[in-house]
């Protein structure tokens, strides 16, 4: 059951509100100190790659974020594009990222990823279960109070 | 905190001095600040993110465009951070093996790669 639920029209703008809003539930969830700033930095890399998809596909539909802190701190950024997703797409090697050819966007996405996978120990990028779109899942430990 | 921007000279380079948050929102000007300079000719340009306190793919992606921009008008691009937490994302993402990162403006505008971070 998620305990905060936040979703928002894909702006830009909104996504720094929902890295906020994130990282005060991951507080109150009792994820330790040392942790929060690559929650932040998480949930703003899903939040953002989301964004982008719905204004790739032009789709006004909200992005939602829910949090849940049951057993362990669990985020999930739910998009509606219409694309198969997978973490498949990692680091790229250096000679690519500073390779002429590769768009600032593409560039964008892959470091996005390489973020995510590098930050969040327990990743999950799936299909949701009703419709287009992808949930990413992250989760992270929490201490006990 | 909201971005901020600043540029000064230090001998022949630009320092553009950024804070704040750089990302999705805020990329944007970050990346038409640096069009300006080149655009204006400036050929070295040192990005000091000391007073930066998020980074994220999005602001990554305008720098590494900003220095593709400046190395094909042969220019120089360098940054500056000693902050732990912004290294980690440059390690992270392999980018520390892209940018020259100094740890001082004075190290960048001395303009030795030798003491560069990476």
């Amino acid at each position: 059951m998620a305990t905060v639920r936040l979703s928002f029209s894909p702006a830009p703008v909104h996504v720094r509100t929902a890295r906020l809003v994130g990282v005060a539930v991951a507080r109150r969830a009792g994820v330790a100190e040392e942790l929060l700033d690559e929650v932040r930095l998480a949930i703003g890399e899903a939040c953002t790659r989301a964004v982008a998809l719905h204004n790739q596909y032009g789709l006004a539909d909200l992005v939602t974020v829910e949090m849940s802190d049951s057993d362990a701190y669990t985020v999930r950024v739910i998009d509606h594009a219409p694309i198969e997703a997978s973490v498949g797409l990692t680091k790229l090697p250096p000679d690519e990222l500073a390779d002429e050819s590769l768009t600032e966007d593409a560039l964008t996405t892959g470091v996005g990823f390489a973020l995510l996978a590098g930050f969040v120990d327990d990743l999950q990028v799936r299909p949701v279960d009703d419709g287009p779109g992808t949930e990413v899942r992250m989760v992270w430990p929490v201490q006990r109070r | 905190m909201e971005l901020s921007l600043a540029t000064r000279t230090v001998d022949e380079h630009t320092v553009l001095e950024v804070g704040g948050e750089v990302d999705v929102y805020t990329a944007p000007r970050l990346r038409e600040r640096l069009v300006e300079l080149v655009d204006s000719g400036v050929r070295s340009v040192v990005v000091d993110l000391g007073g930066v306190e998020f980074l994220d793919s999005t602001g990554l992606g305008v720098l590494v465009g900003a220095m593709k921009r400046l190395r094909v008008a042969n220019g120089r691009f360098s940054l500056v951070c000693s902050k732990e937490a912004l290294l980690k994302i440059f390690r992270i993402t392999a980018l520390d093996q892209v940018f020259p990162i100094f740890p001082t403006i004075e190290a960048a505008t001395r303009g030795s790669d030798d003491s560069a971070l990476s």
